[in-house]
């Protein structure tokens, strides 16, 4: 095992075990927060990747943008300590069905993908170039779709925010 | 050459350093920077605070503690130390410990970039500038944590107020620091500074620039919640806001953030739109290391300093806003503005293909190149 491998399990665990915390834990603010750490373990398996922008990215959009969010959002909602939140509604059927669908493809995925082992050998510096060219080339389409979905969300932001 | 490899090679001749492995003297390297640099600078900046406060409010400021009361940081880090750090019966005391210590971590997290010299920077990302904007941008959650496990009305509605402030500000500051990245052409703090040498700076570039360097300064000052800024703690409305409920170290460790922050913010104003190390037609690419490494910290501190010194100038000579019309303030002025720099200094580097100001009248005036 290289130092590369004991770094990547290190992240791997910084991920899945806030992660499992997160999905577990009665107190939903305590949950919330456990994401933190687990959004900080993706951001270093990106960093990992050499995938420097889309670290930045992920700790700038889930920490510093959703989480804030999710965090507003707990902190409205009442009841907070104490396991009565999540035992209200109680519906374990569906989702756990639902769950192991989407953990079957994944793992599908995982397993079918050609993993490419020469990712860390030849790095592209700086990946921000390479990134914007392939955006406004090969990515066009989905990239202004996205872009168009982002507006959408803002239109229908302001038209919530002025509806008083 | 990035500093720790730098370090290297200086510690190369003495044996002792010669087998360290190269993470140690990463760590050494932070640990320095903390101690002997953020740790000092914020005290400092503590008391030449009070001081020109003072000096404001015609009164005279710390002078009990030392000639003209120099002594007074030290004294007050030593009082802070030393006290007794209270958790309140009702709070949450794991979230009240970790508050505290997530403001710190991005507070110095920061410093990770920031080029004090050519090659005195700890890391030399090529997404410097996005990693500043990401990794500043914690502090909100800390600020937050802070609020809500304080269980306190005063500490949430300070938290929340912080949180929608930064939430808010971020978006012209980002986008000014955009606009700069343009005209540099990089991501890269080290080479947005090279673009900008000599007296090609980021703020004489165009008009735009001039107006971008003016809402980046307003916005960042919102950002670490300073006067006229400053409603997150506002004394008179939220006692101190977020951090009414701690004491002692934990207490010192917001202010020391608050401070450290502040040399963050003029730092990158510096890099982005005042050229960072260079000074106006002086050449140091073929001085020795030895005569340029000082020159560059000294150019590189003064124009900071200056920009620290504005701040808190501004600190105490303006009141404090409203909540309505900070936010007022932000997305009715700041916002459009900014998308306005960015959309004219891009027009403006396609219609003169990337030249500036200066370099145009210097074009004209057939000297430079």
């Amino acid at each position: 095992m290289k130092a590369y491998d004991v770094i990547f399990y290190l992240f791997a665990l910084l991920t899945v075990l806030p992660a499992i915390f997160s999905a577990f834990h009665p107190n939903i603010l305590y949950a919330a927060l456990s994401l933190f750490i687990s959004f900080f373990g993706v951001a270093g398996l990106y960093a990992l990747l050499a995938a420097d922008f889309v670290a930045a990215a992920q700790v700038l959009i889930y920490v510093g943008g959703i989480l804030i969010l999710l965090l507003f959002a707990v902190m409205l909602s009442k009841n907070i300590y104490g396991a009565t939140f999540q035992e209200e509604k109680k519906k374990k059927i569906w989702p756990s069905l639902l769950g192991m669908l989407f953990l079957g493809v994944i793992t599908k995925i995982a397993w079918t993908t050609h993993w490419s082992e020469a990712l860390v050998d030849n790095l592209v510096q700086p990946t921000t170039a390479r990134i914007g060219h392939q955006l406004l080339t090969d990515y066009l389409l989905p990239f202004e779709l996205s872009s168009l979905l982002l507006l959408s969300a803002f239109i229908g932001a302001i038209t919530l925010a002025r509806s008083k | 050459m990035p500093l720790p490899e730098l370090l290297k090679e200086l510690f190369s001749t003495w044996p002792l350093f010669q087998h360290m492995p190269l993470w140690f003297l990463s760590l050494g390297c932070i640990l320095g920077l903390l101690f002997l640099f953020v740790f000092p600078f914020a005290g400092v900046a503590v008391y030449v605070e009070r001081k020109i406060a003072g000096d404001i409010q015609a009164r005279i400021g710390p002078n009990v503690v030392g000639p003209y009361g120099t002594l007074q940081w030290i004294a007050d880090a030593i009082k802070l130390l030393f006290k007794e750090d209270i958790i309140p019966k009702e709070a949450d005391k794991k979230l009240f410990i970790l508050a505290p210590a997530v403001i710190f971590m991005s507070g110095s997290a920061a410093f990770a970039v920031i080029p004090f010299a050519e090659h005195l920077v700890l890391t030399n990302l090529n997404i410097g500038v996005f990693y500043l904007i990401a990794i500043t941008s914690i502090v909100t959650m800390g600020i937050i944590v802070a609020g809500w496990a304080s269980n306190n009305k005063w500490s949430l509605l300070g938290g929340l107020r912080s949180a929608a402030q930064i939430i808010s500000f971020e978006i012209p500051v980002a986008l000014c620091l955009m606009t700069a990245c343009l005209v540099a052409g990089s991501l890269n703090l080290s080479e947005i500074i090279d673009a900008q040498a000599t007296f090609r700076w980021g703020i004489l570039h165009n008009p735009f620039m001039l107006i971008a360097a003016f809402i980046y300064y307003i916005g960042a000052l919102a950002e670490v919640n300073r006067t006229p800024f400053d409603i997150p703690e506002a004394e008179s409305e939220l006692v101190s806001g977020y951090n009414t409920e701690y004491s002692g170290m934990r207490f010192a460790i917001f202010f020391l953030v608050e401070y450290a922050e502040c040399f963050v913010i003029s730092a990158i104003a510096t890099t982005l739109f005042l050229g960072g190390w260079h000074f106006p037609f002086l050449d140091l690419s073929t001085a020795s290391l030895a005569l340029k490494m000082p020159l560059q910290i000294i150019f590189f501190m003064t124009k900071c300093i200056i920009l620290i010194l504005i701040m808190m100038w501004i600190r105490w000579t303006l009141p404090r806003y409203r909540v309505d019309q900070l936010m007022k303030l932000c997305w009715e002025v700041l916002v459009p503005f900014s998308f306005a720099c960015f959309l004219g200094t891009a027009a403006w580097m396609v219609i003169f293909g990337g030249k500036g100001i200066p370099e145009l009248i210097a074009g004209l005036l057939g000297f430079g190149s």
